[in-house]
């Protein structure tokens, strides 16, 4: 028997979120992300979990909340999308040069212009270099699961972490979809995940000076001490994820998830949804005869170099798909991929395509064409999917 | 660090000495009257701006209270954000929560915070310290900066006689949002500042507080005047100092006959109004908006 209920993504999401026991929740809507926060105010609402949820006049006050209300000590959640991210950018940056926990969720969404509310990974990527952990989730279950265990990642103690974490999850095709979803029980994630207990908060008793400036003889200490700490992350992350596969009797990936990717010549490399698609062109090919698996990248921030170069360095061919640019370059991901290699052994061919932005489906076609011209030759930032290249209808067909 | 019985003794100076600020800054002794109002039952968000740079160079801070600084336009939002985990956690009767800047984090680039914070309600008073230009980016114009003034981005020229508006009236954007009171003071008269913040700090709501503080660097004047100068300011009629406490209006009086050339002349940033033959025609339209603050405010006895 399947365990677990039939539930909207934005749903499941919200009651992860809330079991999670926030105290203050602040928010401002925007496609595809309002689903989430509509239904955390409804709980709230309804007397189901003890927070303030704060309507703010837009997404820098909705970040900017949670951060002054995390300086005072308790946990807190938002959530946003595309322009409401790029919005909180400024503050996104400060909350993780602040060592603040903070977790949200970004429900991936393409960035404007044209203004385009379907689903890409450009808002949360453009994010990379922020200072937060960054998870990307395949399906609504690993959504919640993530987001779980987003808040005891940020807020362990040993390493003094205090780092926010953004769980990406692809707009629409997952928040607006429905999908059994297994929720723990509040006993279970109470267990799971104690109160949040701050290191350092703005107390009467206690007066401390948050967000002094650093001047040059200071500032760079501050930021190597963040660059330090985020790859010192990786191994809790990976430890957090193994507790949770432990505690729920349901695997977390950590860093990545391998699907038949040890013997693989090629291997996909790809974060979120997308990856659903792929794995089924992988059976195919597979059935085919071809060597063929996907690394689904979990962890983007910290970027696990050391675990990928292991993973990754039997193969021939890394094919890197990505629903992101960086324009005037090469996709993100790709560009990381490739870092993973510079002065190693092992060499193999990194192409980068570029697929699905601003909504457009990533098809199996899609998939296989990118496989297969990677097989034969090196691409950088391919575009796959466009509709008026007939270069690509050619080979599609 | 000493005991809080033993701190009490210096309670007068809760924003210690040894910052960094200019002689005579109006902006730091305005924010030591409002914390030795306050007490050290509360928590500081503070803008970024002199204020902030001058107070909080790591690893030293001359902030004896909790205090929090995040970005420039955010301070209203951050503030709610203390306030609603303060309220969530039921420690709201305890701890007071004051957000402050400059006026140009307060009536340009966080405006729209403000007016957030003012609408849903967040039980925190607001201070502006309103030195009529951006200073600590080197003296540029700002929604409070008043009527040609010059600023190093509204410099009078051939063709300009300094900053063309006139200053925004931020109180009365508070007003409108229907807060339970809003209140104007001044650097130059402590006590009544002092009243004003205390007051405030005892209604629940939010509250709006815009103090006038002379900034000598920025204005051109004698690091001595800066509280003759906030004097002059208020009993011109250039800055009226008034309260409006649940929409009801209380001025303070100011005495007949002070013209506005006596507090523009000692100031270089209005040394262009004048040549050797004296005042210039701009001066009238100085005298009119105090003239204007003193019919509507009903500054004078008639």
């Amino acid at each position: 028997m399947v365990k677990g209920r039939m539930l909207q993504g934005a749903r499941a999401m919200a009651e992860m979120s809330a079991l999670c026991r926030p105290k203050v929740i602040s928010a401002y809507p925007i496609t595809p992300q309002t689903l989430i926060v509509e239904e955390l105010s409804q709980i709230v609402a309804d007397g189901d979990l003890e927070a303030e949820f704060i309507n703010v006049e837009g997404e820098h006050s909705a970040a900017s909340v949670v951060l002054g209300a995390m300086a005072a000590g308790v946990r807190v959640f938002t959530c946003s999308s595309s322009q409401g991210l790029l919005l909180m950018s400024e503050v996104i940056f400060n909350i993780a040069g602040m060592r603040l926990p903070v977790v949200m969720i970004c429900v991936n969404r393409s960035v404007s212009a044209p203004l385009n509310i379907w689903n890409d990974q450009q808002d949360s990527v453009i994010m990379r270099d922020s200072g937060w952990i960054q998870l990307y989730a395949e399906n609504n279950q690993e959504t919640c699961d993530l987001l779980l265990q987003a808040h005891k990642i940020g807020e362990d103690h040993r390493l003094r972490l205090m780092l926010p974490v953004m769980v990406c999850c692809d707009g629409y095709l997952l928040p607006h979809a429905f999908e059994i979803v297994d929720l723990p029980s509040q006993e279970e994630v109470d267990a799971f995940l104690p109160p949040y207990d701050p290191i350092y908060k703005l107390d009467i008793d206690n007066p401390t000076t948050m967000g002094a400036y650093a001047d040059p003889e200071k500032y760079m200490e501050t930021r190597y001490m963040l660059q330090e700490t985020m790859k010192k992350s990786l191994p809790i992350i990976e430890e957090v994820a193994r507790d949770f596969s432990s505690s729920f009797g349901r695997t977390s990936y950590g860093l990545f998830e391998k699907y038949r990717v040890d013997d693989a010549s090629t291997v996909v490399v790809a974060m979120g949804s997308m990856a659903g698609t792929i794995k089924d062109v992988v059976d195919e090919l597979r059935d085919q005869g071809e060597k063929v698996g996907i690394l689904r990248l979990v962890c983007y921030r910290p970027f696990p170099k050391e675990a990928l170069y292991e993973a990754l360095s039997g193969a021939e061919n890394i094919v890197v798909m990505e629903k992101c640019i960086s324009l005037g370059a090469s996709g993100p991901v790709a560009t990381d991929v490739r870092s993973v290699f510079q002065g190693r052994p092992a060499t193999p061919r990194i192409s980068g395509f570029v697929l699905g932005l601003g909504g457009r489906d990533v098809t199996m076609d899609n998939v296989r064409y990118a496989i297969h011209k990677a097989q034969q030759q090196l691409e950088d930032a391919d575009f796959v999917g466009l509709k008026e290249d007939l270069e690509l209808e050619g080979i599609n067909a | 660090m000493l005991k809080v019985e033993e701190r009490d003794k210096f309670s007068d100076h809760l924003l210690a000495s040894g910052h960094t600020a200019c002689p005579g800054c109006g902006q730091s002794l305005a924010a030591r009257l409002v914390l030795r109002a306050a007490g050290r039952n509360v928590i500081v968000v503070n803008s970024t701006g002199c204020l902030e740079v001058f107070s909080s160079k790591y690893p030293e801070s001359a902030w004896e209270v909790p205090w929090i600084h995040s970005l420039f336009e955010n301070t209203a939002a951050v503030a709610s954000g203390i306030e609603a985990a303060l309220k969530v956690t039921g420690r709201l009767d305890e701890v007071r929560v004051i957000a402050q800047g400059g006026d140009g984090s307060t009536a340009d680039i966080g405006l729209g915070a403000i007016s957030g914070m003012l609408e849903r309600g967040h039980d925190v008073l607001y201070i502006c310290y309103d030195n009529e230009a951006y200073m600590n980016t080197g003296i540029q114009r700002s929604g409070l900066t008043p009527d040609y003034a010059r600023t190093t981005t509204s410099p009078p020229g051939r063709a300009s006689m300094g900053n063309w508006r006139p200053k925004k009236d931020v109180p009365q954007i508070a007003v409108a949002h229907g807060v339970p009171y809003v209140a104007t003071a001044s650097v130059g008269y402590p006590m009544d500042l002092d009243r004003k913040v205390r007051k405030a700090l005892s209604i629940r709501g939010p509250k709006y507080v815009q103090i006038h503080v002379p900034c000598p660097l920025g204005w051109g004047t004698d690091p001595s005047h800066t509280i003759d100068i906030a004097r002059l300011a208020v009993n011109t009629g250039l800055y009226p100092l008034y309260e409006v406490e649940e929409g009801e209006l209380r001025a303070q009086r100011i005495p007949k006959g002070v013209p506005v050339e006596e507090y523009l002349k000692l100031q270089t940033r209005f040394r262009h109004l004048f040549d050797k033959d004296g005042a210039k025609e701009e001066v009238k339209d100085i005298q009119r908006v105090a003239d204007q603050n003193i019919e509507r405010y009903g500054l004078i006895v008639a």
